[in-house]
């Protein structure tokens, strides 16, 4: 459910810091019809123009905090909210030239009554302004 | 005189399209609930409040109750889930789960739930364990009985002998009408086809599940037919549902205290096509039935890759139906 609304449209682009490009960030949401705590997120996984980010390279970011997925593991008080727009950056120097890129994203949760832990994907193409 | 007293609600998870995507607010979907004489509330709290289940302002909860109070509706279920599988690679312990349990019963107290739904994963020893608790706070826990599981299945009646062992009168059944699904859904067929399924496999499997073939034989069956992913995730949903009957309930009339009216569409006939309402209220009149039965719209996931979703037209027609099927007197013009 909701698949289709996990890739945000709005709010991405190239992440500055100390006057380099450091990476790239969007917002993405849960594919959940409820919130659920960030240590029950097992993976984000982020695909660009074909090339498969590596894990330690993502960060998550809600509310002013951030984590890495394994810090998210062990996070057993906030959590990722219904509908809650977070921010995915992708660590990566330069980050993504202007033009057209194919983002796809893939999140698994582990949801306690659910026989199975699913993973869910959405694919978007976002484009860098020049 | 009826010896039942069938209410209409609707648990706000039918609007969660609407919710999610912000086109409309708590009292937006109060307030049109109240318009269909959908007085009953249910709400899943880790849908309707951020951060739940950690602690919230008082001003959610007075917030809450203004709006109760404003359209005249009233507050029936909080839904709750227990995730007992917080921690990646150890189980939660028992007594952390009724700790757990614990400030979902509080928080249903709070909003003014005399209900509050255990979700059927969970361990009947830890709804025991809480029932004083419950009781003290007048919340009464109701294990969601949902396909695939049912009536007669080993797991709830594990939990029918737990609850007479505990004698306690807090411990209770919540069915999900789901259960008794006798058709495969037009919408989900639509939407395993969009996905790639070949019609011929997806009339088979339609038709096996009228002619009530075992789960097992209709998957084995369309690989022979040379189904291969989404086909073989069509024929899957029939471990997952199967039309178990009504009359099921009667056994246990006196611990169903709500009922989830789970829909996955209603056409502009008002008949929800494969769930058996007809039956469904007969049994509950037969049964004796004094509570609210909550409209569940699940709808939406199944056709919103395609289609605008109206969450609130489908509810509405469902309250329609209910309307005529509870028998309730028409109103007059004035």
């Amino acid at each position: 459910m909701f698949d289709k609304y996990m890739i945000c449209e709005d709010g991405y682009g190239n992440v500055q810091q100390d006057g380099r490009t450091i990476g790239f960030a969007f917002q993405a949401r849960l594919p959940y019809y409820r919130g659920i705590g960030l240590s029950m997120v097992e993976d984000i996984g982020v695909i660009i123009d074909g090339e498969p980010v590596a894990r330690q390279d993502i960060r998550f970011s809600v509310r002013g905090r951030t984590w890495t997925l394994d810090e998210m593991e062990t996070e057993y008080t906030d959590r990722w909210n219904f509908a809650e727009k977070a921010l995915v950056t992708v660590l990566r120097d330069g980050g993504l030239t202007p033009g057209r890129h194919k983002v796809q994203l893939s999140e698994r949760i582990r949801v306690s009554y659910l026989p199975f832990v699913p993973t869910t994907r959405d694919t978007k193409e976002l484009v860098i302004p020049a | 005189m009826s010896n039942y007293d069938i209410k209409r609600g609707v648990s706000l998870y039918s609007y969660q399209e609407e919710y999610f995507l912000g086109t409309k607010s708590l009292e937006d979907l109060i307030k049109v609930s109240a318009e269909m004489g959908a007085n009953g509330i249910e709400l899943i709290s880790e849908q309707t409040f951020p951060n739940y289940p950690n602690p919230l302002d008082q001003s959610v909860y007075d917030n809450w109750h203004a709006l109760m109070a404003k359209y005249g509706t009233t507050p029936v279920c909080h839904d709750f889930m227990l995730d007992y599988k917080k921690y990646k690679n150890r189980p939660m312990p028992f007594e952390e789960q009724v700790a757990s349990c614990k400030v979902d019963i509080d928080h249903a107290a709070r909003l003014g739930c005399p209900y509050t739904r255990a979700l059927v994963s969970i361990d009947p020893n830890v709804l025991v364990a809480c029932a004083d608790y419950a009781e003290s706070k007048n919340v009464r826990i109701l294990i969601e009985v949902h396909a695939p599981l049912h009536f007669d299945h080993p797991w709830i009646i594990r939990h029918a002998e737990a609850f007479e062992k505990s004698g306690s009168k807090y411990l209770g059944f919540l069915p999900d009408m789901g259960m008794f699904l006798f058709k495969f859904p037009p919408v989900w067929k639509e939407k395993f086809i969009r996905d790639g399924v070949p019609q011929h496999i997806a009339d088979y499997i339609c038709k096996a599940y009228e002619d009530r073939t075992l789960s097992e034989y209709v998957i084995l069956e369309v690989e022979k037919m040379g189904g291969v992913g989404p086909a073989i995730g069509m024929a899957t949903t029939l471990r997952h549902n199967a039309a178990f009957e009504p009359k099921r309930m009667l056994d246990h009339m006196d611990r169903i205290w709500n009922i989830h009216a789970k829909f996955y569409q209603m056409d502009e006939d008002l008949v929800e096509p494969c769930i058996p309402y007809d039956e469904i209220i007969r049994v509950l009149k037969k049964g004796g039935y004094k509570g609210y039965i909550c409209s569940e719209y699940e709808g939406n996931r199944w056709i919103q890759d395609a289609f605008p979703v109206d969450s609130i037209e489908q509810v509405r027609r469902q309250q329609e139906m209910f309307k005529k099927l509870i028998g309730e007197p028409a109103a007059t013009a004035a």
